[in-house]
């Protein structure tokens, strides 16, 4: 994908000024709707999940305290898995954008809540709900689109150390949380600072980042297995956290992948951005660089309902528990407006945005001019340019294009 | 002996390293929420209807309820729609054996706590309570400062908490009637002058016809349909040993400014309590105070709370400035701000919403009348 700006037909070209702020107007007058019938019922639906999150933790803590039993080990680490998604997933991330705060119940509320996870809600409301949902998808400003450390666009330039990133990604998705709390506190940009010189505030959270690990680390691999080691459960209980934690980061992971790096996606460039962009056209970014993934209730429940994240884009605020009912009404509006509402299923999804992450951590062109039978001199070019110099790579690359280009054309022709 | 306090801290110790980030208290919350140590809540006992729009709401409060003074009111948070509201209300029993606290509610009719706690409340369920306050109470009999002879002035609904007092001196039995065997409990020498537009359709005021009755208080009633406006001159002629009382009243402000000036003229003791809360009347802009600082500005019905704060210097909280990261959320103490986005209002008003303000979104809000900002 390329950002918008620089595709030779923008999807977005066929759209007036006074329809950006038409679409606008409309998905205001969505939203009111779901104010404007918010109540109790909202109220009953985020209380029974937590409640019900609640049981279901304690419940599969208590099975885990005989897991030297494999059926207990098996019932308890699935409970305890599904306990921590739905934390993190529909209680957590939601509660944390404010979405319940009209309840004025200080108990679920953006300013109060603290999850279970390596990032403290500081840091993690920051860089999620500023940058991220501000910014969504522009190139160097959302961290999420690759998390500083991947190449998730055909414009940044290719350097061979992006040949790994298919396993920085895997890597990222199994402790995916302690991805986030490095991002929450924009590591990489704050260790290059020199010692002295880094600023009060990131000590402070960096701190407080460190103290929120050794709680959660010695909740679940310390105090947990302790407290089963009477019936020989120790090391049993701590695999069991250990998997459940880790299942929660790859589940997890995998959603957020599907929500804005699919294949067909758009990207934003930094300069493109109107300094006073206007609420017509952030939701016209926000429609196009987010993807949904369609299935069952209960998949719905278990991403947090960020399967609808692009209605979660549109409504961060709205409770997550009415994006379903909003879906089609947002869907006609795409379709009114000939834009390209991006669903499909989990598994496709994932997928495709894996695929994206392999394509671009080779050159461009690379993956699409290559076949069975120019393999060995494909990786043979690789290979030159990933251990010859600038120069090579340059030319290289500018090959790769050509032949790209002709392969297009001649497709062209075909057809 | 000493081994428990330090045994109940290692183990409180080892459930909190369990319960990060949580607390413990979240998670006993789900099966105990009415024992010692919890925030106070209370269960729903019985909703019992006194007339078409008022009922009395039987509460069982959780264990840490420290017990309240006949006169005194309670604060009651209740989820109504889904959203949490706090209301005074005055405790209408004196303690009882049973330990269930009430309070008697009017439906107000266009109003958002009454109707639902008299209409829609479901015995069963749980609403958050605060310890009873007030000083408003009946003083301890015998006392120099306390005289036995008292007059209890009330206007309209500022009936409750004098029914509170009469209540714990005659007790509502089990059927609902008064018990009239502590007939002049504690030797008091009660008169009561009840003031209303018209003779009232209540459960209070039939009470008092029954206290009446026995002889346990001496009433006077005028209602202004009937009597005409009540007039302060006529106070003396209506009680005529007002010099050897001391007075209790409770109504509206501007009846207990003429009183308080009535006694303070007359070198009388009084004791009052204004029952009406002020209300907030929402408009465009307004003064705002932001409270840290004691900073005043006065800002424009279409600029944030957040630009006029920033434009005052005030440290403000913030983030995208455009309501979507709940980075600028911050405590609306008391006034009215309207949602720029949509036109909602949104109203605090001390004592009656709750007790640490409500949370609003400066970037998105602007003032719609005079307001105070916890920042």
């Amino acid at each position: 994908m390329t950002v918008i700006t620089k595709q030779p037909v923008s999807p977005i070209a066929h759209l007036t000024p006074e329809d950006i702020e038409q679409i606008g107007v409309e998905l205001d007058a969505i939203r009111q709707e779901v104010l404007d019938s918010r109540g109790a019922a909202d109220a009953a639906y985020i209380r029974k999940v937590v409640d019900t999150q609640r049981k279901l933790e304690l419940g599969s803590r208590a099975v885990l305290l005989v897991s030297v039993l494999p059926p207990a080990w098996i019932l308890g680490t699935i409970g305890l898995s599904i306990a921590k998604i739905l934390e993190n997933m529909e209680i957590g991330h939601n509660v944390m954008h404010g979405q319940w705060d009209w309840m004025r119940d200080p108990k679920i509320h953006s300013t109060t809540w603290e999850w279970d996870n390596a990032s403290p809600a500081e840091g993690w409301k920051h860089s999620h709900n500023e940058l991220h949902h501000t910014y969504t998808n522009i190139i160097g400003k959302d961290n999420d689109l690759g998390y500083g450390i991947m190449r998730v666009d055909e414009d940044q330039r290719w350097h061979p150390m992006h040949l790994g990133q298919p396993l920085w990604n895997f890597i990222n998705a199994c402790f995916f949380e302690y991805g986030i709390a490095a991002y929450d506190l924009e590591l990489g940009r704050n260790l290059a600072i020199p010692k002295e010189k880094r600023s009060e505030d990131f000590k402070r959270r960096a701190r407080n980042t460190l103290a929120k690990i050794r709680k959660q680390a010695t909740k679940d691999y310390v105090v947990h297995p302790l407290l089963s080691a009477p019936t020989g459960s120790l090391l049993p209980t701590l695999a069991a956290n250990f998997t459940a934690n880790l299942v929660r980061n790859v589940w997890s992971h995998s959603v957020i992948m599907c929500g804005h790096f699919p294949e067909g996606v758009e990207t934003f460039e930094k300069k493109a951005i109107p300094a006073n962009e206007t609420r017509g056209q952030w939701y016209v970014r926000q429609m196009l660089g987010s993807a949904n993934i369609s299935g069952s209730k209960a998949m719905h429940v278990m991403t947090g309902n960020l399967s609808h994240q692009i209605e979660h884009h549109l409504f961060p605020d709205l409770p997550s528990n009415r994006y379903a009912e909003v879906a089609p009404k947002v869907r006609a509006l795409f379709e009114k407006y000939d834009l390209n509402y991006h669903t499909a299923p989990l598994p496709q999804q994932v997928y495709s945005a894996w695929h994206r992450v392999v394509r671009l951590s080779l050159p461009n062109g690379w993956l699409a001019t290559t076949n069975a039978t120019n393999l060995p001199s494909q990786l043979k070019l690789l290979y030159a340019m990933s251990t010859k110099g600038a120069k090579v790579r340059r030319a290289a690359q500018a090959r790769l294009e050509q032949t790209e280009r002709r392969q297009a054309a001649a497709e062209r022709a075909a057809a | 002996m000493t081994l428990a306090p330090a045994l109940l801290e290692r183990v409180t110790r080892v459930a909190e390293l369990l319960a990060t980030p949580l607390v413990p208290a979240d998670y006993l919350d789900v099966f105990a929420p009415l024992r010692a140590g919890a925030d106070l809540r209370a269960r729903v006992v019985a909703v019992q209807p006194e007339t078409r729009d008022a009922a009395t709401i039987v509460l069982r409060p959780g264990a840490d309820w420290a017990g309240h003074v006949p006169g005194q009111y309670v604060r009651i948070g209740v989820d109504v729609d889904g959203v949490r509201q706090w209301r005074a209300y005055s405790l209408t029993h004196g303690p009882r054996p049973d330990g269930h606290i009430s309070v008697t509610v009017k439906a107000v009719a266009d109003g958002t706590v009454s109707p639902y706690l008299v209409h829609r409340l479901e015995p069963g369920s749980l609403v958050h309570l605060e310890q009873a306050a007030g000083d408003f109470v009946l003083p301890a009999p015998g006392t120099a400062e306390a005289p036995t002879k008292l007059l209890l002035l009330t206007a309209g609904s500022g009936i409750t908490p004098v029914i509170g007092m009469l209540r714990n001196l005659h007790p509502v039995t089990d059927s609902g009637v008064l018990d009239l065997a502590r007939r002049r409990a504690a030797g008091y020498d009660l008169v009561v002058l009840h003031l209303a537009p018209s003779a009232p359709d209540s459960i209070f005021a039939r009470d008092l016809a029954t206290l009446a009755e026995a002889g346990a208080i001496r009433l006077i009633s005028r209602y202004d349909d009937e009597h005409g406006v009540f007039d302060l001159a006529d106070l003396t002629a209506l009680v005529p040993d007002l010099a050897e009382r001391a007075t209790l009243a409770c109504g509206p402000g501007g009846l207990l400014e003429a009183l308080a000036a009535h006694h303070e003229e007359a070198g009388l003791p009084l004791s009052v309590e204004q029952f009406r809360p002020t209300t907030v009347v929402a408009g465009e802009g307004g003064e705002v105070r932001f409270t840290s600082t004691d900073t005043v500005v006065e800002a424009g019905g279409a600029q944030s709370l957040l630009e006029a704060g920033e434009s005052a210097g005030v440290l403000m909280p913030s983030g995208c400035r455009m309501g979507v990261c709940f980075g600028c959320v911050v405590p609306l103490r008391s006034g009215a701000v309207r949602d720029l986005r949509n036109g909602a209002l949104t109203t605090a008003v001390p004592g009656e919403t709750g007790p640490d303000g409500i949370p609003v979104q400066t970037c998105v809000s602007a003032a719609a009348g005079p307001c105070e900002i916890d920042v």
